[in-house]
């Protein structure tokens, strides 16, 4: 497939990309606060940052999402400022396991992350990320980090590469340099990394208790205290640029589980007609504002099996950027049909973003299944129907 | 601007009619590539466009403008466009409170009344400038696009309104031209929308429709495109007309060609 293709030898040229990406194209958002404006510089920075990559079509940035092969059905990954919206399968099982492996990706590329739930802890999700399957060789280098860090005589390694003796030490940058890693669901990641990443966990029913003064508007409160809260994170850790003196640029990966359900206090999954049928769709029109302003990406898994009305599911599909679709078989007809015998489920790709261009990257491949193996979450395409 | 596009319209830059609706529907596929097309267009005859973009951030525009040969950044440096960025403006009215009424001051009320401040924004922007000579050929408004404007609260008939208002001053005070996008839910029943939908192809001389191909995708062509000219406000003792077209879109443009005829096939 062509489209296939491409993305594969875009995977193969990671350093040499950016770099001649810098040069030649235009970032596509513009991250830089208006003080920045970059008019006095030859032209914008592409300042590389770990775990990132241009596009290979349009040198747009993008973020892995944790699975290789979502992310060449993608186009290459989720590109920085825009929303990844999962339809839920029915009884949740495989949505949650998409969600950790962006959340694990993010830790083991070194990004910062925003978890939000109503139902689970964020510390705890997090205690239950996959683990990553590095080979050996960097697995070495993360033992060997590990050990300059604790050693004061690091001086000594650093007598072959003199120059970088120069450069102020970093503390413990990302895992692997890799773009997308494959993750094993069966394992927990180790504790150590868990640690070492900066995290921020939204515990919808910790923030709800305080009594603060919020302005009518037709958001659910909930919904409210998750935009001021990720405004702030933003804003406070220079996301959007406005803090020139932060000199490394970082990503923030933003993971939201379960938006619209009940548990958030919207009640569209409730009633076909409620108070606060636009609560959702103003709060995911917010967000792709405050995405597009900063170097964020963001996974929202929402239940759109149980929403009434369906005019709100197109509406919500429109104002996101990306939309895929989980479809187990369990208790479905399908679970004993002997085709599907092999799969789990299919996984459909609604929407793909045309983002800076007229075309997008559309597969050309529409029936696509996956499979939960021992360890690994593959798909394939599903030539059988 | 599409070539192709302008020979199917039998419109230039140059001659364009004056006073018009134009309304781009969308249906089962995205039909913002008619956007930049207009966009382009307009610039490009030297109108004074006002471009409400609720959907995507200016870069975006920016960008695909270059393609197609105009500048966005300088147009709006020279006072050629006005640009009201959606997300940007959203995040400043949601965050900060804000002084003086804000275009989308509706984000902020518990029920959204009407579109007044944004009425009042796209007036203004379009103005004719007294005194000094008419740098600009007409006025045009490009709204990208109204169905946001459901999805953020405002209501069918306060949206019908500030069109109603728009036209009144854009198409026949000010004699310039109204380009509006709007989602077409199909089947799915968004009564809002359908309302919204026929209310403005009602008042609309020219709709042009991008609809998937009812067969499914198809990597050759990406859909169709249904142009339908009308003249509501005379009775109609002539037809409708209308025609029909398939296209592929390409990175820097677009090719259309009779249903059946794709290069593909042939």
């Amino acid at each position: 497939m062509a489209a296939v293709a491409t993305c594969g030898s875009g995977a193969g040229s990671t350093g040499s990309a950016v770099a001649t990406a810098s040069k030649s194209n235009v970032t596509s958002f513009q991250r830089r606060g208006p003080r920045a404006s970059g008019t006095n510089d030859s032209g914008p920075r592409l300042v590389s940052i770990a775990g990132t990559r241009p596009s290979v079509r349009n040198g747009q940035l993008l973020v892995s999402t944790g699975l290789p092969a979502l992310d060449q059905l993608l186009g290459g990954g989720l590109a920085i400022g825009t929303v990844l919206l999962i339809e839920e399968d029915k009884y949740n099982i495989y949505s949650p396991l998409l969600f950790k492996c962006f959340l694990a990706e993010g830790i083991v590329s070194g990004h910062t992350l925003l978890v939000a739930s109503a139902k689970e802890d964020p510390a705890n999700i997090l205690q239950e990320l996959p683990a990553p399957l590095l080979d050996d060789n960097s697995k070495k280098e993360f033992d060997e980090d590990v050990y300059n860090h604790k050693t004061p005589e690091s001086n000594i390694k650093m007598k072959i590469a003199w120059r970088y003796q120069l450069l102020p030490k970093m503390e413990i940058g990302p895992v692997s340099s890799r773009f997308g890693h494959y993750y094993d669901a069966s394992k927990r990641i180790p504790q150590e990394l868990i640690e070492a990443s900066n995290w921020h966990g939204f515990f919808l029913p910790e923030k709800i208790s305080s009594t603060l003064k919020v302005e009518p508007c037709s958001l659910t409160p909930g919904y409210i205290k998750l935009l001021q809260f990720i405004q702030n994170i933003i804003y406070e850790e220079g996301f959007d640029g406005s803090n020139p003196q932060k000199k490394q640029r970082n990503v923030l990966r933003i993971g939201i589980q379960n938006l619209g359900s009940p548990l958030w206090g919207d009640d569209i999954c409730c009633a076909e007609n409620g108070s606060n049928s636009h609560s959702l769709t103003k709060f995911l029109y917010v967000l792709r504002g405050l995405l597009r302003t900063s170097l964020s990406a963001c996974i929202i898994t929402m239940p759109t099996h149980l929403i009434q009305n369906k005019a709100i599911i197109a509406r919500v599909t429109n104002l996101s950027d990306i939309v895929i679709g989980l479809e187990s078989f369990i208790g479905s007809e399908r679970e004993t049909n002997p085709l599907y015998k092999d799969y789990h489920g299919l996984i459909h790709i609604r929407q793909i973003p045309r983002l800076n261009n007229l075309i997008c990257d559309e597969s050309d491949v529409k029936d696509l299944a996956f499979k939960l193996k021992r360890k690994l979450f593959t798909i394939e395409v599903d030539f059988i129907s | 601007m599409f070539v192709e596009l302008n020979n199917l319209l039998n419109t230039t830059p140059d001659r364009a009619e004056q006073g018009k609706l134009t309304l781009l529907c969308d249906a089962k596929t995205d039909g913002s590539f008619l956007v930049h097309h207009f966009l382009s267009f307009y610039l490009k005859a030297n109108c004074k466009v006002c471009f409400v973009a609720l959907f995507q951030s200016f870069s975006h525009y920016n960008i695909v403008g270059q393609k197609l040969g105009v500048n966005l950044t300088v147009a709006r440096e020279r006072g050629q466009l006005v640009f009201l960025e959606g997300l940007k403006s959203a995040v400043d009215v949601f965050f900060q409170t804000q002084e003086e009424p804000h275009p989308l001051q509706f984000l902020r009320e518990a029920n959204a009344g009407n579109l007044k401040p944004l009425f009042e924004f796209v007036r203004e922007a379009l103005k004719p400038v007294d005194g000094g000579e008419a740098r600009w050929t007409y006025p045009v408004l490009l709204v990208d696009d109204l169905s946001v404007l459901l999805s953020l609260g405002v209501g069918a008939v306060a949206v019908l309104d500030f069109i109603h208002y728009c036209r009144a001053t854009v198409c026949w005070e000010l004699k310039g031209n109204m380009v509006i996008l709007v989602h077409d839910s199909g089947d799915v029943e968004d009564e809002e929308n359908n309302i919204l939908l026929n209310g403005v192809s009602h008042q609309s001389h020219l709709i042009l429709r991008a609809e998937g191909l009812a067969t499914g995708f198809c990597r050759d062509v990406h859909g169709q495109l249904r142009i339908l000219w009308r003249r509501p406000s005379q009775p109609t003792a002539q037809r409708d007309q209308s025609l029909t077209y398939q296209y592929k879109i390409q990175d820097k443009s677009v090719s259309f060609f009779a249903k059946g005829m794709s290069p593909a096939v042939l």
